[in-house]
């Protein structure tokens, strides 16, 4: 790594990347990790095929279904699998179990105990590593900058071009730091945390940027809190999240299957130490937050950015200065089917969706598991589902006996996958109905159509299981045994 | 990509604005698999009207559409492209696009002309019963009324389209460097260079 001019993590990532620079200021970028799920790739490896090219590099590709699977039984008791009852799902995977061989990348395959949703597999297995290029045709590939790698999402073109040259043309972004100052309080949480990030931020205050989290809170959060931050960037509009490796990091990743080993582990380490931001570097941009103004976080809305405290209650359009926030909150309330000036905690819920690349590690499930633990789901919550993140954490709860909780508590425990984050598999949440859930987009119809969906943390979504509305978990369970 | 130089027929006088891409392709195609096949989505809510533009006797086939402002608007799908390019769409004519339909449409060869809305207003006239050219060399719109419209385009996209370039070719075309790139950054970040091996 050059001295000189002080730098941001971003731009040490940056110019370690750059395969050539062109005269317009676009670079060359080369990418280390490519991840691969079953919808946005059929059409890049098809282009591939008509056009007679090959995937540059198989080795640094990584292939794993994960948005269309059902969440239920994939295997039957002789090992057959049961067929997805969608066709077009079924077509989509098996394009993936055909492409993968044909062009010689490895495939997590959807019965594998590694398998699950791309981005918590990624770092689960020690393919994303600090300091790489990571892409994905998904829009949450933000995700693996908790760990301190340039990560972003990209459109089937782009898939297309990064598996044919291992590649993209891109040009620098900006930078801004986001700045949380002092210690969060007890059971306040990551995704509170970039829940109220979002509604400070807007949904399109990071355009343009990639966003450096910095400060006390950030360095006091666990690896998979830091994921958790992390991937929401995408909701305020940035290219990417970044939060600088440290040794929490470096002992994420040790030992994974794909991470260095032996002497290789070493200068890696090394290497990794060097790219945290240098005393002096400058963000064209800097936004303070202060840790202890953050409480339980809820969203009302269909933005990310349409946020409030729990202990808050519902705003009227009249409450925004801009005309079209004005509008666009009368439009979220109806479509939500809420009433300005109504306490938050009083907004009831059908469904609990515990699950998606935002909230579906181990140490979300425990989250949820503190507060379910002893307690029962409301008669009026419908469903609630558990949904891990991959096989292994699914495994791993299993030995913490967490799932004997969520069941105890009258919540299903399901099989990996993205499920009712986006709906796309049999997991969808009725029209008109709500949902508090973990994952990260409250858009209209994410969820299923017509589906009324709050953003929330695990210990929140468990919360409002046990008392079927949206609940401050301070107030009913002992936050010391939060965590 | 086949090379286009000039795009000649008769053009779909459609000329709705903001049309957006769920128009173009509603969401249920994005479950595909293949980009072929994907023109039976094209349009597909405008389709259901048996008097509909896209299927009449005249225009069924047509390789220009006309369009009016901020066409393409909505969501960043590829598929919009797609689709178009499976109708047999070469070149969209329009006042404004949106930008991220624009790339995608370059991406995959579609040409996207930008005239006033004057000139777009005559077009639609002309369209009904004659045919109308596209010259990308000169960067022309003429029709056999003597109309000649010039419009812009991004040099570097009208070099690409001329010659049939696609973006993966032309990063092909560096492999010299992305190989070097390789070797360097093999031996100054080994654990990087090396991934999974496929079972
Ligand atoms: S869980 Fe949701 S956001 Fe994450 S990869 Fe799957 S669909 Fe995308």
């Amino acid at each position: 790594m050059t001295t000189g001019k002080p730098r941001t993590l971003y731009e040490k990532i940056w110019d370690a990347h750059v395969v050539e620079r062109r005269e317009d200021g676009t670079c060359l970028i080369y990418i280390d990790r490519h991840l691969v799920h079953e919808v946005t790739s059929p059409q890049a490896f098809e282009a591939l095929r008509l056009s007679g090219r090959k995937v540059r590099r198989p080795d640094l590709t990584l292939a794993v279904p994960d948005h269309n699977l059902p969440t239920t039984a994939r295997r039957d008791s002789a090992g057959h699998r049961i067929p997805i009852a969608d066709p077009e799902s079924a077509q989509q995977l098996a394009a993936l179990e055909r492409n993968a061989p044909e062009f010689g990348v490895r495939l997590i395959g959807d019965a594998d105990a590694e398998q699950g949703i791309v981005h918590v597999v990624g770092p689960e297995q020690g393919f994303s590593l600090p300091g790489a290029t990571i892409v994905c045709g998904d829009s949450h590939t933000a995700c693996h900058g908790g760990l301190g790698a340039l990560a972003f999402g990209i459109g089937t073109s782009e898939v297309e071009h990064v598996l044919a040259t291992q590649t993209l043309l891109l040009s620098r972004s900006k930078t801004m730091e986001v700045r949380v100052e002092g210690q969060l309080g007890p059971g306040v949480s990551a995704k509170d945390l970039v829940l109220h990030i979002c509604g400070v931020l807007r949904a399109s205050g990071g355009t343009g940027y990639v966003i450096e989290y910095t400060g006390e809170a950030i360095r006091d959060l666990s690896v998979e809190g830091r994921l958790t931050v992390s991937n929401m960037a995408i909701e305020h509009g940035a290219r990417a999240g970044l939060i600088a490796p440290d040794d929490k990091t470096f002992a994420y990743v040790k030992g994974r299957p794909y991470a260095p080993k032996g002497d290789e582990w070493e200068a890696a380490v090394a290497w990794w130490k060097n790219l945290a931001t240098d005393p002096g570097a400058t963000y064209d941009k800097v936004v303070v937050i202060q840790a202890a103004d953050i409480a339980p976080t809820v969203t009302w809305g269909t933005s990310p950015e349409d946020t409030v405290p729990i202990t808050g209650t519902v705003p009227s359009p009249d409450d925004f200065a801009d005309p079209s926030k004005q509008e666009a909150a009368a439009k979220s309330l109806a479509y939500m089917g809420l009433t300005p000036g109504t306490p938050m905690q009083d907004v009831e819920v059908q469904n609990v969706f515990i699950g998606s690349c935002t909230n579906s590690r181990i140490e979300d499930l425990r989250a949820a598991a503190r507060v379910l633990k002893g307690r029962t789901k409301a008669p009026t919550v419908r469903w609630a589902i558990v949904v891990p993140g991959s096989g292994l954490v699914k495994r791993q709860a299993e030995a913490e006996g967490l799932d004997r909780i969520f069941i105890e508590a009258g919540l299903e425990w399901r099989e990996p996958g993205c499920s009712a984050c986006l709906g796309m598999n049999p997991d969808k949440v009725p029209a008109g109905e709500r949902c508090a859930s973990t994952s990260n987009r409250n858009f209209v119809g994410r969820q299923g159509p017509g589906s009324r969906t709050h953003l929330v943390s695990p210990a929140m979504a468990a919360a409002a299981a046990v008392t079927g509305r949206l609940t401050d978990v301070r107030d009913l369970a002992d936050v010391r045994e939060l965590g | 990509m086949e090379p286009l130089k000039q795009v000649e027929g008769r053009a779909i006088p459609f000329g709705a604005k903001n049309v957006d891409t769920d128009v173009i392709i509603p969401a249920h195609w994005l479950k595909t698999i293949t980009r072929e096949g994907m023109s039976k989505g094209a349009f597909e809510t405008l389709r259901q009207d048996p008097a509909n533009l896209f299927d009449s006797e005249t225009f069924k086939g047509a390789p220009i559409l006309i369009a009016g402002d901020n066409f393409g608007c909505g969501s960043s799908r590829e598929h919009a492209a797609w689709a178009l390019m499976d109708l047999g769409i070469k070149a969209v004519i329009a006042p404004s696009f949106s930008d991220i339909f624009s790339g995608n449409a370059f991406k995959n060869g579609i040409l996207t002309v930008v005239l006033p809305q004057a000139a777009i207003d005559r077009l639609m006239d002309v369209a009904q019963t004659d045919p109308v050219h596209i010259d990308l060399e000169s960067q022309t719109v003429t029709t056999p009324f003597q109309d000649r419209f010039t419009f812009e385009i991004d040099p570097f996209r009208k070099h690409c389209l001329l010659g049939g370039l696609d973006e993966v070719g032309l990063t092909l075309a560096r492999d010299e460097a992305i190989s070097a790139y390789e070797n360097e950054a093999g031996a100054t970040m080994p654990w990087l260079n090396k991934g999974v091996v496929a079972a």
